[in-house]
C-alpha cells in the first residue's frame, strides 16, 4: 500500500495518547473545545494552543499526514476572517468600546486595532482547536470511536455508522484511484489543461461506476452483518471496549481543569467572555 | 436413515417479486446432521437463492413468494426471524474481504457477539479460542489490509463459528482465492468438519477444487430444481456435469478423451481414490498417439521488459529485476500469488506507475515518456469488476467513450463502434440499456470499450473470475477470437484451467521476481514454482504419475494439444 492510503485514517502507534480510551480522547476533545470556544482571552487561547501542539507532538502524527488537512482549515480560516471583515469591520470597535484607527479603506470604512485584536484572537481560536481534532482523528481507532459515542449516549447504529465509514474509506479511496486510472486510459483528461465543465463532466465519469461499485459493496456489508445479527437488540457490547485506566482519569481531570480554569477567568478576571487590553 | 433431518425442504418453491418466474421450483431434499454437502449448478440455477434461503437473507433482505416448507433443526424458517437462523447457521460469503466489518480480525471475529451483548471479557476469551481453532491467534491485532485472502477467509469462518452454530454454510469459497490457498480452504473445511461434527453445506461451481477432500453427497441444482442427489463417484462417472453446464474434473475429461468408460466402480469422485488399473493401457496408447503440437510464434518482439524494477515505498521492493519478451499475437497468463507483483505490473505496463529502473519496449521503442492516454492506444486494460468501469447508461455510448474523449468524429465513431460491437457478439444490443446485461455481456462491453481504441496489446484481470464454465468457455473464445485477429492478450489470472487451456506461455511471480517463463503444462507440474506460487498440482499430472506414463509434463502438454485440436474441428 502506499503511503497515499494512510491519510486521513487512524495509525496505530504506540504513544501515551494512543493509550488512552477513545472515550476519554473524546470527552477531553469536547472540554477543550467548549474551553476555547467560549473564551476570546488570547491569553487563555495561546496557551491551549501551545498545550494542544505539545500533545499532537506526544502523539508523534507528522506533518506530512495533516499537511493536507491543515491547508484546508487555513483555507476555511482566512476566508472567513475576510468574510466577516467585510460584513462587520466595526465588531472589535463594538466589542472592546474603543477605537484606534490605523487607516482608511474603501467607503469610508476604517481599519482599527480593536478589530485586528478581534481577528487574531478568533484565528488562533480556531487554530487552537484543530490539532485536538486531528488527534481524535488520527489516534482513536474507529471502532473505539464508536463504542465511545455509543458510550456518552449516541445510537449505536449510527455510531457503528460512522465507524463503519471510516473502515470503508481507505477501499472506496483505492477503487477511486483505480478507476480514474482506467477512465485516464481511455483518454479522460483531469489535468488543468480540460475547461471547467469538461472536467465536471469527466469527474462523473469516475463518480458514475465508484457508485456502482460502492452499491455492491453496501449490499455485500449489509448482508454480512444481518447474517451476524447486528441490530438484533437495543444495545450492544464493544469488542475494542477500553477499561479507563489512571492515565485517562488523568486526562479528564487536566482537560476538565483547564475548561474550568477558563470560565473562571472569564467570570473573575475579564468580567466577560472577552479580554480587553484596550481600557 | 432413521435420524431427524436437519434440513428439510417440502415442496419448496421461491419467487423474487422482481422476477416474472420462481427461481427454485419443487425442492425437495433432506440433510441429516452431520453430513458434509456440496451444492454444485451453473450460474443463475438457484444455487445461491438456495443458500440465502438456509441462512434467512430469504425472506428478510431479499423478499419474495414462498411456497412449501423449509425446515431447520425442525422450526419452519418462514416463521423465524434472520437473527434465530444466524443462530442455527453460520455463513461464510465468497467476498472475505467485502464481509470484514471489523477494523481488526479480532473484532471481526467478534462481531456476533458484540450483537449479542456478551460481557468484554467473556468476549475476548471466546474470540482467542475460536481463532486459534482456525489458526488465527497472532493475527487478532491485524487490519484487513495486513491480512492474505486466505487469512480473511479464516477471520470470516472464525466469525461465524463463534456462535457454535449447528450448519456451517459456505456460498463459494473458493472465488477469489489463488489455487494453493483455495486448496488448504477446503482442508481448513474437512478438518472443522471431522472435529466438531457439524453439518456443511458448501455452495460452489468448482467442482474438482472441492472434491479435494471427502464429501458425502453432491446435489445438482440447475433452473431451479434439483437435477442430482448422488455420491461424488456416481456423479463424475454420469453425463450429468456435462448436460448441465458444470465443468467435470480435468482427470475425468482425461479418461474419457482416452477412450475410458469411467464408471463409479473405478471410484473417480476424488482424484485420491480413483483406480487406474483398468485405464493404464488405454492412458498410455492415447497420450503415445498425440501429436505434439510444435507450432512456435516466430513473430517479431511486440513488448519488452529489460530488467523492471519497482517499490511504493522505496524500501521494499514490489518488482525485482522483470524481463521478459513477448512477441505479436502471443496469449499469455501471469500468474502467482496475490502480492506477488502482478498488478503492479501491468500497472507499469500502462504507465500508471513509473518503474524505478529499467526499460519497456514496444516494438524495440521506449515507451517511458508515452502518456496513459498514448499508451491505451497501445495497451488497453480490462479490469476485473465491469462495475468499475462502466460509466455510461447505454451500451454504444459506453463503447464510442474513449473515442469521443479523443474527438474523433461522430461518423467515424459509429463506423468503429459498430465493427467492436459485432466482433464482441454485441450488435443485437446496440441499443440497450446496459442494466438490462447480464455480467459477462458486461465484461464483453468493457472489453469492447477498450478493443475500440485499437489497442496491439489487451490486459485482462482476472477475466473469468466468478464465471461458471459456460461463461468462462464463452469469454475465453471470444478472447481466442480476439487475439487470432492479432490482438496480443496477457492474462492475470488464478484460474490453472485457464492457463492450461488457453495460454501457451505463462509467466509466474513470487516475491517481485520471475520464478518461471515456460509453457503452462511445465509450470503445473514444477513442485518448486507451484509451491513458490501458489499454484496447484493439476490433477492429469497426478493421473499420468498412477497410470505409470513417464513423462508427467509430456503427459500434459499432450492433453492441452488433443484438446486444442478437438476444439478446432
Amino acid at each position: 500500500m502506499n503511503m497515499k492510503m494512510k491519510l486521513f485514517s487512524y495509525n496505530q502507534v504506540d504513544t501515551p495518547i494512543h493509550r488512552l480510551s477513545g472515550l476519554t480522547k473524546l470527552v477531553c476533545f469536547l472540554f477543550l473545545t467548549f474551553a476555547v470556544m467560549f473564551s476570546y482571552d488570547i491569553r487563555v487561547i495561546l496557551a491551549v494552543m501551545f498545550f494542544s501542539l505539545g500533545v499532537l507532538r506526544l502523539s508523534k502524527i507528522k506533518y506530512s499526514q495533516i499537511r493536507l488537512m491543515i491547508l484546508y482549515v487555513l483555507i476555511f480560516v482566512i476566508t472567513n476572517a475576510v468574510i466577516s471583515f467585510f460584513f462587520s469591520p466595526e465588531e472589535g470597535v463594538k466589542i472592546y468600546g474603543t477605537r484606534h484607527d490605523i487607516a482608511n479603506l474603501y467607503g469610508g470604512h476604517k481599519l482599527t486595532l480593536e478589530q485586528i485584536f478581534y481577528q487574531v484572537t478568533k484565528f488562533f481560536k480556531y487554530f487552537s482547536v484543530i490539532p485536538f481534532g486531528i488527534i481524535f482523528l488520527l489516534t482513536t481507532n474507529p471502532s473505539e470511536f464508536a463504542s465511545s459515542l455509543n458510550g456518552i449516549g449516541v445510537n449505536y447504529k449510527a455510531a457503528f455508522a460512522v465507524a463503519l465509514t471510516l473502515r470503508y474509506f481507505p477501499d472506496v479511496q483505492r477503487d477511486y484511484h483505480d478507476i480514474s486510472l482506467a477512465q485516464q486510459a481511455r483518454g479522460l483528461d483531469l489535468s488543468h489543461k480540460a475547461k471547467f465543465t469538461d472536467r465536471f463532466k469527466n469527474a462523473l465519469l469516475i463518480v458514475i461506476p465508484l457508485i456502482f461499485s460502492a452499491l455492491d459493496r453496501i449490499e455485500l456489508i449489509s448482508n454480512a452483518m444481518d447474517l451476524r445479527g447486528f441490530a438484533k437488540s437495543k444495545t450492544r457490547t464493544w469488542y475494542t471496549f477500553k477499561a479507563l485506566t489512571g492515565q485517562d482519569y488523568a486526562a479528564l481531570a487536566i482537560s476538565a481543569l483547564i475548561f474550568i480554569a477558563t470560565v473562571l477567568i472569564s467570570i473573575f478576571v475579564n468580567h466577560s467572555r472577552f479580554y480587553n487590553p484596550f481600557i | 436413515m432413521n435420524k431427524q433431518a436437519i434440513i428439510e425442504f417440502q415442496d419448496f418453491s421461491f419467487q423474487y417479486y422482481s422476477q416474472a418466474e420462481p427461481t427454485l421450483h419443487d425442492i425437495n431434499l433432506k440433510i441429516y446432521p452431520g453430513e458434509k454437502i456440496l451444492v454444485v449448478g451453473p450460474s443463475g440455477s438457484g444455487k445461491s437463492t438456495l443458500g440465502h434461503c438456509l441462512n434467512g437473507l430469504i425472506p428478510f433482505a431479499y423478499k419474495g413468494e414462498i411456497s412449501g416448507s423449509l425446515k431447520i433443526n425442525g422450526l419452519e424458517t418462514k416463521t423465524q426471524d434472520i437473527f434465530h437462523l444466524s443462530k442455527m447457521v453460520g455463513t461464510v460469503l465468497q467476498d472475505a474481504d467485502g464481509q470484514f466489518v471489523g477494523l481488526t480480525a479480532g473484532e471481526d471475529i467478534a462481531f456476533a457477539l458484540e450483537n449479542d451483548n456478551v460481557p468484554h471479557a467473556e468476549m475476548r476469551e471466546r474470540v482467542q479460542k475460536v481463532a486459534a481453532m482456525v489458526d488465527m491467534q497472532n493475527w487478532l491485532a491485524s487490519s484487513p489490509f495486513e491480512l492474505s485472502g486466505g487469512q480473511k477467509q479464516r477471520t470470516s469462518l472464525a466469525g461465524v463459528m463463534i456462535d457454535n452454530v449447528d450448519i456451517l454454510l459456505f456460498d463459494e469459497p473458493l472465488a477469489n482465492l489463488d489455487p494453493a490457498t483455495g486448496k488448504t480452504a477446503i482442508e481448513i473445511i474437512d478438518d472443522i468438519h471431522k472435529k466438531s461434527q457439524k453439518t456443511i453445506v458448501i455452495i460452489e461451481h468448482r467442482l474438482e477444487d472441492v472434491l479435494h477432500r471427502d464429501i458425502d453427497r453432491v446435489i445438482v441444482v440447475n433452473d431451479g430444481r434439483i437435477i442430482a442427489d448422488m455420491n461424488a463417484h456416481e456423479l463424475v462417472s454420469s453425463t450429468i456435469l456435462t448436460e448441465n453446464g458444470i465443468r467435470e474434473p480435468l482427470y475425468v475429461t482425461a479418461l474419457k478423451y482416452a477412450g475410458v468408460k469411467v464408471t463409479s466402480d473405478m471410484l473417480p469422485g476424488h482424484i485420491t481414490t480413483l483406480k487406474t488399473e483398468f485405464s493404464k493401457e488405454a492412458l498410455n496408447v492415447w497420450h503415445n498417439a498425440i501429436k505434439a503440437d510444435d507450432r512456435k510464434n516466430t513473430n517479431p518482439s511486440i513488448l519488452k521488459m529489460e530488467n523492471i524494477s519497482f517499490s511504493y515505498d522505496g524500501v521494499r521492493p514490489i518488482l525485482d529485476d522483470i524481463n521478459f519478451d513477448l512477441r505479436e499475437g502471443e496469449m499469455i497468463s501471469i500468474v502467482g500469488k496475490n502480492g506477488a507483483g502482478k498488478s503492479t505490473l501491468s500497472k507499469l505496463l500502462c504507465g500508471f506507475e513509473k518503474e524505478d529502473r529499467g526499460v519497456i519496449r514496444y516494438k524495440g521503442e521506449d515507451i517511458k515518456d508515452k502518456t496513459i492516454k498514448e499508451r491505451a492506444e497501445i495497451i488497453g486494460v480490462v479490469m476485473q469488476n465491469p462495475n468499475q468501469m462502466i460509466s455510461k447508461p447505454m451500451i454504444y455510448d459506453e463503447v464510442a467513450l474513449g473515442l469521443r474523449l479523443r474527438n474523433v468524429s461522430e461518423d467515424q465513431i459509429a463506423a468503429r463502434v459498430e465493427k467492436v460491437l459485432k466482433v464482441c457478439g454485441l450488435a443485437p444490443f446496440k441499443d440497450w440499456p446496459i442494466s438490462a446485461l447480464s455480467y459477462g455481456q458486461k465484461k464483453r462491453v468493457t472489453i469492447a470499450s477498450i478493443l475500440v481504441l485499437d489497442p496491439k496489446i489487451l490486459i485482462l484481470d482476472e477475466p473469468t473470475a466468478g464465471q461458471d464454465f459456460r461463461h468462462y468457455t464463452e469469454i475465453m473464445e471470444f478472447l481466442v477470437e480476439i487475439n487470432k485477429l492479432g490482438v496480443t492478450v496477457i492474462m492475470i489470472t488464478h484460474d490453472m484451467h485457464l492457463m492450461l487451456e488457453y495460454t501457451p506461455r505463462a509467466i509466474v511471480l513470487a516475491g517481485g521476481r520471475k520464478i518461471a517463463d515456460t509453457a503452462a503444462s511445465v509450470v503445473l507440474t514444477d513442485s518448486q514454482v507451484i509451491g513458490k506460487a501458489n499454484l496447484k498440482e493439476t490433477s492429469l499430472f497426478n493421473l499420468a504419475q498412477m497410470a505409470g506414463v513417464g513423462d508427467g509434463t509430456h503427459f500434459v502438454q499432450g492433453f492441452i494439444d488433443y484438446e486444442r485440436r478437438m476444439k478446432n474441428r
